[in-house]
Order: C-alpha cells, then sequence, then structure tokens
C-alpha cells in the first residue's frame, strides 16, 4: 500500500508539472493582456511600464520559474480585473460551485441507479423502453438548452422558481451555504436538474447494461431459486457487482460537472468558480485563468485518486500494486 | 467493366444482414430520414428561405417579435417567428445549421485523421512512440474536454478554425486509444504475419490489412462523434466562444435569443435549440443502431 501510495503522488506531482507547464505557455503566448489593462490611446511608455510590472518583460523560463514558486505558495498574482488575489477569489467562489455539484450528484445517484437498475432488470418491458428513450434523449440535449428550458417553464411561464443568483445564504456546520435555507434550495433546483441531466442519461445506460449482464450469471439465478426477495436480489447482488464501472464514471462524472458548472452557472446567473471563469476568458483575466485550471486540476487529480482507492474496498480482489 | 461490379456489390448489399436489420428497425430508418432531411435542407435551404439572415438590408425593424405564424398576431411569411431584429427564425436556423454541420462533420473528419493515424502508428509500432502517445491521452483523459475546449477557446478567440483546432485536440484520444486497441489484437494474427513474411512494407500492411479490420469501430464512434461535437460547438457558442458573431451557429442563435427568453419571447432561442436536440438525438439513435450492428463490444 505504501509503495503505491508513493508511486501515485510522484504521479500526480508528475501530471500537475505538465499542467502548470501547459497553462503557463497557453496563458503566456496567447493573447496579450497589457492591452486589456490599458485604454486605447497609452503611450508606449504606459505600454512599457505595464509590461515591466506583469514581469512580461523577463525571458519565458524566468516567468515560468517564478510562475511555478508563486503557483506552489498559491500564488497567482493579482485578478486583472477585480484587483484581489486570484487563488483568494476563486476559493471563495468555491462553496457556491460545490453546493450545485452536491445537488446533481445526489440527483443523479438517485434517479441514474434506480432507473438503470429498473430498465436492466428486464431489459423487454415496456417502461425499460422508455427510459431508454428518455435517456438518449436525455444525452442528446445540450445542457444549455435545458436550462434555457427549465428558466422559461418554471421561472418565466409558471413563475415557481427564480432564475438567478444563490438566494438567501445561510450557516451549516460554519459552512456558509444555500443549502441552508428554503429560499437557497428553491435558487438550486433549477441550476442542479441542468447540470444532473446528461449524468443521469450516461448512468442509467452504464448501470443498464452492466445489470444485463449480471444478471445473466449463475449465482442470480441460484439466489432465485434460493426464494430471495426480487428486490434483494437486484440491490443487493446484482448492483454490488456493477459498482466498479460505476464508481469510475462517478469520479470521471466529477470532474466533468465542475466543467459543466461554467454553462449552468452562465445561465443561471450563478455566483460560483464556473461564471468566474467565463468571465475572466472574455476579460483574458490570465492570473485567474491558470489559477483556476490549477486549482481544478489539483480537484481532479485527487478524485481520481479517491476513485482508485474505493476500488479496493469495494472489490477486495483488486490489487493496487500490480 | 466497372458497372456489374458495383451492381453486384450493391446486390450483396441489399441482401445483405445489416440492409435487413436496417429495413426491420424504425428507429433507424426515421433517424437516417431526419438526417437526410436536415443535410438537404442545409444544402438548398437558402434557396428556399424567405431572406437571407447575414443579408442586414433584408431584415426590417418593423418585422421585429412576430411569434410563430400559429399564434395571434403571428405573420404567415415568418412560420416560426422573428427576432429582436425582424429576422426570420426558420431562415436563421437553416443558415445556422449550415455552420453546426460543416464544424461537426469536418472536425470529425480531422478528428479522425489525426486520431487514427496516431492509434495505428503506436499499435503498430509499440514502443517510446507509443508510451508517449498513451501517457499524453492518459494525462488529457483526466480532465473533462469541455474545460479543454473552454481554455483552448477562451485564449485564441472565438473563429471556425479555431474550433475544428479545439476539437480535433479534445478528440483525437478516443480514436487513437480504440485503434491502438484493435491493432494490438490484430497484429498478432496469422495474416499479419503471412503478409510480414510475403515481404510487404508496413505502409501497405497497416493500411491494407490492419485499417479495414478497424473500419467498423471507426464508423461507430466517428457517427456519434459528429454529434457531440454539434453539441460542444454549440456550447461554446453559446457561451460566445465559438463561432465568430459573423457566422452564427445553431448555438449562437439560442445565445442572442437567451437575452429576451426573460421578456416570453421563447420561439427565439427555443426552436434553434430545438433544431440541435433532433439533429443530435437522430445522430445517436443512428450511432446506436450502427453499433449494435456493426460492433457491439464498442458499448
Amino acid at each position: 500500500m505504501f509503495k503505491y501510495l508513493l508511486k501515485r503522488t510522484f504521479q500526480m506531482v508528475f501530471v500537475l508539472f505538465i499542467v502548470s507547464v501547459i497553462v503557463f505557455t497557453m496563458t503566456s503566448v496567447i493573447g496579450n493582456p497589457v492591452y486589456n489593462m490599458l485604454p486605447q490611446k497609452a503611450t508606449d511608455q504606459q505600454i512599457q511600464e505595464v509590461v515591466v510590472m506583469l514581469g512580461l518583460d523577463k525571458p519565458l523560463y524566468v516567468q515560468y520559474w517564478i510562475f511555478l514558486k508563486n503557483a506552489i505558495r498559491g500564488e497567482f498574482g493579482r485578478s486583472y480585473t477585480h484587483f484581489v488575489p486570484a487563488l483568494g477569489l476563486i476559493v471563495s467562489k468555491f462553496p457556491a460551485t460545490i453546493e450545485i455539484v452536491i445537488v446533481a450528484m445526489g440527483l443523479t445517484i438517485l434517479l441514474g441507479i434506480s432507473l438503470g437498475v429498473l430498465a436492466g432488470a428486464r431489459p423487454k418491458s415496456k417502461i425499460s423502453k422508455l427510459i431508454m428513450f428518455g435517456s438518449l434523449a436525455g444525452i442528446s440535449l445540450p445542457s444549455f438548452f435545458m436550462g434555457m428550458v427549465y428558466i422559461f417553464v418554471f421561472a418565466v411561464s409558471l413563475r415557481w422558481l427564480p432564475v438567478s443568483g444563490r438566494g438567501e445564504i445561510g450557516t451549516i456546520l460554519g459552512i456558509r451555504t444555500s443549502l441552508a435555507t428554503l429560499d437557497g434550495w428553491r435558487h438550486i433546483i433549477l441550476p442542479s436538474m441542468t447540470l444532473a441531466l446528461l449524468n443521469i442519461a450516461t448512468i442509467i445506460r452504464l448501470v443498464r447494461a452492466g445489470m444485463m449482464e449480471v444478471m445473466r450469471q449463475d449465482f442470480i439465478k441460484f439466489a432465485r431459486s434460493k426464494g430471495v426477495a426480487a428486490r434483494k436480489v437486484l440491490y443487493g447482488h446484482a448492483l454490488k457487482n456493477i459498482l466498479i464501472p460505476v464508481v469510475t464514471i462517478f469520479g470521471l462524472q466529477l470532474g466533468e460537472l465542475i466543467a459543466f458548472t461554467t454553462i449552468t452557472e452562465t445561465i443561471f446567473a450563478w455566483p460560483g468558480m464556473g461564471k468566474l471563469l467565463i468571465d475572466s476568458i472574455t476579460n483574458l483575466d490570465r492570473p485567474i485563468i491558470s489559477a483556476y485550471l490549477l486549482f481544478v486540476a489539483i480537484l481532479f487529480v485527487v478524485i481520481n485518486f479517491v476513485v482508485d482507492i474505493l476500488y479496493t474496498f469495494i472489490d477486495p480482489r483488486i490489487d493496487l500494486n500490480s | 467493366m466497372n458497372q456489374p461490379v458495383k451492381h453486384g456489390r450493391m446486390r450483396i448489399f441489399l441482401h445483405s444482414e445489416f440492409f435487413d436489420h436496417y429495413k426491420k428497425s424504425p428507429t433507424a430508418i426515421i433517424s437516417s430520414f431526419i438526417l437526410v432531411t436536415v443535410i438537404l435542407l442545409a444544402i438548398f435551404g437558402p434557396k428556399i428561405t424567405v431572406q437571407n439572415p447575414y443579408d442586414l438590408g433584408s431584415l426590417n425593424l418593423s418585422e421585429a417579435f412576430k411569434p410563430p405564424a400559429w399564434m395571434d398576431g403571428g405573420d404567415s411569411r415568418f412560420l416560426l417567428g422573428t427576432d429582436q431584429n425582424g429576422r426570420d427564425i426558420l431562415s436563421a436556423i437553416i443558415y445556422g445549421s449550415r455552420v453546426s454541420l460543416f464544424i461537426g462533420l469536418v472536425g470529425v473528419l480531422l478528428t479522425s485523421l489525426v486520431g487514427i493515424t496516431l492509434g495505428l502508428l503506436a499499435g503498430y509500432f509499440g514502443g517510446k512512440f507509443d508510451t508517449i502517445i498513451m501517457r499524453i491521452a492518459d494525462i488529457q483523459l483526466a480532465f473533462p474536454s469541455m474545460l479543454i475546449a473552454l481554455f483552448l477557446m477562451g485564449l485564441t478567440g472565438p473563429s471556425i478554425r479555431n474550433i475544428l483546432i479545439a476539437l480535433t485536440l479534445i478528440g483525437w484520444v478516443r480514436y487513437t486509444r480504440i485503434v491502438r486497441g484493435e491493432v494490438l489484437s490484430v497484429r498478432e494474427k496469422e495474416y499479419v504475419d503471412a503478409a510480414k513474411v510475403i515481404g510487404f512494407s508496413n505502409g501497405s500492411i497497416i493500411l491494407k490489412q490492419i485499417l479495414p479490420n478497424v473500419m467498423t469501430s471507426i464508423i461507430v464512434i466517428s457517427t456519434l462523434r459528429v454529434g457531440s461535437f454539434i453539441m460542444t460547438e454549440a456550447t461554446l457558442s453559446f457561451l460566445g466562444v465559438g463561432v465568430p458573431i459573423s457566422t452564427p451557429s445553431l448555438g449562437m442563435l439560442c445565445s442572442d435569443g437567451f437575452k429576451v427568453l426573460y421578456s416570453g419571447l421563447w420561439w427565439v432561442s427555443i426552436f434553434p435549440g430545438l433544431y440541435i436536440v433532433i439533429i443530435v438525438f437522430a445522430i445517436n439513435l443512428l450511432g446506436d443502431f450502427l453499433r449494435d450492428e456493426l460492433n457491439p463490444k464498442l458499448k
């Protein structure tokens, strides 16, 4: 186990190093922030001052070294548009993003797994065909389109739910979140549903395919002939055996969800990291873009790591050292 | 000389199991019918639309905000209504679909060329090249492709060329992994050994012996990929980092219409979105059918 952890840590550092190089090259080679920060009729001298202030006059490798040293200390410079430290700004927006991700994840587990099991247990039934049709429709719907439809139906026409913002924010266990208030929940429903749709559809298809394969196995027939209740066969015996791919996909999807919050947050004007990223891309706000990317890179690397560790708990046959 | 051969091939195809299943699958028939219609509309659309939505001179502000023709206040000239500038939504959709389809199809063409080449080389030659390519693929797969595309587009700016580059960069991995995997198993087959013994060059073994064997997988992935690329492009354009304003795609039409959705003008954004859904849904249905028929193990 220790050997595995060591190897894995080394790999993670390597991946993060590559990401830092890519982020640095992309952000420093493409686009020039100087012109975004200065008025149109700035003099050459003013331009030169800003270039020196941002350290853009130094050779690239020196810039990278400075970038890396600062990045390790969590310093990505001040945002060009918000004038506060970039990482701090992102971290302050993190709770807003993670709360819609958590609710979306909850919806996915609840609906995705139960509908998938249902469709996989009786693949020929009418309900299964309906579920599969729905899931195919689900992966064909762009999430921004779903967001628009929700806004039009639930907010503009029916006026049941608010269209934008986080709503009232309360405190649970010292964390300030919308999940603590009723108004917050009213705001969170539509963004989370938008975010969860693609995931639910994917999980349904995955669980169904797995279930269809497992249900043919002898141990299922045995459990049935022994007289185990149908529900227990499905959720106890069969589902347990397809958890590995499901957990993998959940890990991948957690990353995917965080990426898609950029869209959801833009549509619902949700003040999270995703909207911050889109705004920063429009303004070429380099410190925020680099900080965001390295922040999510670390997040994804950690998620993948946790997924690997989870494997060993789900399936003791898996040996991480091999 | 050529004619009878072609005719023979056609007859073999018409009597094949594949075509027989196709005839019996309503979803496959409906989805291919939809796609043919969509493509014909995109090709011949400009001849039948009531206006050229790019030509600002043909827009008339007094015709703005017209609802679809069947609603109160609708105008029979504008079947799906008009937007805030008096632009006919149906015309805009047809012109927009040309951009979306172009990006989807050319994007898949480029992606598959790059991905297949890398996969064939990595799988056939193995060694260092293989290790490096697959390592890059692993690192890339750790990150959601939408985020990579957003990042690239954000830094390079909106343009069709940049979208194609971004799509290729996010899409090659899947081709490369699948092609490489297939090559590894095909490489061990006796007919490949036989070709080597006869003295075929590496290039001709790859192109004539191995490539045809991975073709079914490629067809299946490519079909589904066109749909996902159209959707990715629409999403990027919706966020304002996709196509430039001068060539609105379906995604950009949605983004334009989204601004007036709150005032209840739903048709401006919902119809273009619905058209994306119809196209992508038909592609996915057809792709699912092809996968089940040609290569069920891709599931």
